[in-house]
């Protein structure tokens, strides 16, 4: 395949939660990029920081107590953490979209769908007439597979289902075209046949559009089904990189693994689940070594003094973890033991 | 092992939808509408469907936290349906129940210890020494210190939380265990700590469980059998190799294709279904998946299929199956 450009990159982002109780990195160091029509998953569990980092690249971290404080999120040659707000605005919405999970609290229940769709292309699209704003909207809306669109322009959000207000978020974020979708797990609060009806739709229009989409989402089911690349997040840190086939065949972070294995399996019976011991720790509680030691089964020395960095272990894959350094792979066994 | 106990039949619940000034009752909600199952001793039922199809209703009516409609529950021997409030409360003792979210099922101003001791207060189980002691021992049981007991709940993680939750349904030595969304409040590896627990305090403890939940792969993984329900219906009900092997229901189908597989190289075969699940208030006729079904006939549109055994073991409430019953 073709090698894409990237079109989004962040480099070392680092977002900073300054509550009572001290500073909280609750992204630290984070590094990936994005590349042109491709689907990239970010995977962790709650607190993790996969949602702040997708707020960061938004400009949306609700400041105070939040602030990016290093870092850059470079799209189209700018740098988005250095651009003032008024610059900002031009660009959410517009080139950069997102969706939230809720797809019902994020529509404003006062107005008609139509009147929220059509607003987001005004604030971007100044020439345009009311005629071509209205054609956009209704346009978009036939794309994203909702029935009758001409008619739910004029109703309100409560008289539509979970799965239909999701549509229209994704319409909403489409209207501009943008150049990449942000998609915060976006059918956590949907049932399974709904989900799996919004997961192939934000398929075809990845396709169709040819959209980077950043997905994000907890659930790694929906990263293999729809991702091509994996960031696999822990407690604020990248801890494993790749594509997709590898990260489910051949995943090398101990993390990785054992979320792999704690996952039910729809299709067979596994006799009893294997479980990551212990609890995932408060964000900024762990200063030195790596955030994972004190659950993981083989963990050193090393690995509570020293932050390991991300190696290259194949081509497109990197992973943070000690029992990949090259002077440390002889030395211990990487065979997880299942309790 | 293959001894009944509980036993479900007819069971049914409306609510009332009220309107005008003077609330006249208009309609009805038909949240569950006629199902009949029962649980066999030591096994795990779990019971699954998607949001608003019933299945939180069917076991809040079972411990009678709601009152059905309609219906008998029989319980080892006991008809639940026809006890008094005060008999009710003390047959509760061998029916506990375990709720989705330990975030809210815990009294934020009571330390654990005392909402551990709270029901053998209520059922008057032991003197206070022995109280103390049986709450320090189940702490320990479900893999919390007795040093916990005097915290309070918002000193605990989800998944601690969720613990002292089980913990508390086992205070009174139940024999059935309702555990409605246990573990869809938690992270996947808190997940399977919950469930592993689970699994080990069913063979300690000899529970019997009905598992509410959503996610199909945590169903299969803790049933012995699987209840499918839609709309307020049992659509259909089997053992769990059975159903996820070969699931009859067009709507088992559906929903059996459409979880996502964490497996990139899995490929799918595709039973789509189109459009939401309809209002419970204004149910389809006939067959009340008949709008979604790729397999509609024109029966479906008219006549209630009968919820009946196909095979043994295998109960399905479909249309399609209708001539391979056994007569």
């Amino acid at each position: 395949m073709l090698e894409r450009e990237k079109i989004l990159e962040v480099k070392g982002l680092q977002t900073t939660f300054f509550t009572d109780d001290g500073e909280v990195p609750a992204v630290d160091n984070v590094d990936f990029h994005i590349r042109e029509g491709e689907v990239l998953g970010i995977v962790g569990e709650s607190g993790c920081g996969k949602s702040v980092t997708s707020l960061s690249i938004m400009g949306l971290v609700p400041s105070p107590p939040g602030k990016i404080t290093n870092g850059e999120i470079l799209f189209e040659d700018q740098d988005l953490t250095k651009l003032p707000e008024k610059k900002m605005r031009e660009i959410r919405g517009n080139d950069i979209a997102m969706i939230f999970q809720e797809p019902m609290t994020s529509l404003n229940p006062l107005f008609t769908i139509g009147n929220q769709l059509q607003e987001a292309v005004k604030i971007h699209k100044k020439d345009w007439s009311k005629k071509q704003i209205y054609n956009r909207a209704v346009e978009m809306m036939k794309l994203v597979g909702l029935p009758r669109a001409e008619g739910l322009m004029k109703e309100h959000p409560h008289q539509l289902s979970g799965g239909m207000r999701q549509r229209v978020m994704i319409a909403m974020a489409l209207l501009c075209d943008p150049k990449v979708l942000i998609a915060d797990e976006p059918t956590t609060a949907l049932d399974v046949t709904i989900q799996a009806q919004i997961l192939k739709l934000i398929k075809n229009l990845n396709k169709e559009l040819n959209t980077a989409v950043l997905l994000i989402t907890h659930d790694l089911g929906v990263v293999a089904e729809t991702c091509e690349r994996v960031v696999v997040m822990y407690a604020g840190k990248v801890v494993e990189e790749g594509p997709v086939d590898a990260i489910f065949k051949d995943p090398q972070h101990p993390y990785t693994r054992g979320l792999l294995e704690s996952v039910p399996d729809m299709r067979f019976k596994k006799e009893r689940l294997y479980s990551i011991p212990g609890n995932v720790p408060k964000p900024g509680s762990i200063k030195t070594g790596c955030r994972f030691a004190p659950r993981c089964e083989f963990a050193f020395d090393r690995c509570v003094e020293e932050t390991p960095p991300l190696y290259q272990t194949t081509e497109e894959h990197q992973t943070r973890c000690f029992l990949f350094d090259p002077k440390e792979a002889e030395k211990h066994d990487r065979t997880i033991v299942k309790s | 092992m293959t001894e009944q106990l509980l036993k479900v039949e007819g069971l049914k619940k409306y609510f009332p939808i009220k309107s005008g000034i003077f609330g006249r009752v208009s309609n009805h909600v038909k949240a569950v509408d006629d199902i009949s199952f029962s649980v066999k001793e030591g096994e795990t039922l779990g019971i699954v469907g998607e949001s608003g199809c019933g299945k939180s209703t069917t076991g809040r009516m079972l411990m009678r936290l709601l009152e059905p409609t309609e219906g008998k529950v029989t319980f080892d021997g006991q008809e639940l349906t026809s006890l008094s409030n005060n008999e009710m409360r003390k047959a509760r003792r061998d029916i506990q129940m375990v709720f989705q979210d330990p975030y809210a099922s815990l009294n934020p101003r009571h330390t654990i210890e005392k909402i551990l001791m709270e029901p053998l207060n209520v059922h008057n189980i032991g003197d206070p020494k022995e109280r103390k002691q049986k709450v320090h021992e189940f702490l320990e049981i479900v893999g919390l210190s007795s040093y916990h007991a005097k915290r309070y709940p918002h000193q605990f993680s989800g998944g601690q939380r969720q613990r002292i939750g089980i913990a508390r349904a086992l205070m009174t030595n139940p024999k059935l265990i309702i555990a409605d969304e246990p573990v869809s409040a938690l992270d996947v590896s808190i997940q399977a700590q919950v469930l592993n627990l689970m699994q080990d305090l069913q063979k300690e403890l000899k529970l019997t469980y009905i598992f509410i939940a959503h996610d199909l792969g945590v169903v299969r993984h803790i049933s012995d059998r699987v209840g499918v329900m839609y709309l307020g219906n049992m659509a259909e009900m089997a053992d769990t190799e059975d159903l996820y092997e070969k699931p009859l229901h067009p709507y088992t189908q559906a929903l059996l294709t459409a979880v996502p597989v964490p497996d990139p190289a899995f490929e799918r075969e595709e039973v789509e279904i189109q459009g939401d699940v309809p209002s419970p208030a204004n149910p389809p006729s006939g067959c009340r998946f008949h709008t979604r079904c790729p397999f509609k006939m024109d029966i479906c549109e008219t006549t209630i299929p009968i919820f009946a055994e196909v095979e043994k073991g295998h109960s399905v409430a479909c249309h399609l199956y209708e001539e391979s019953r056994p007569q």
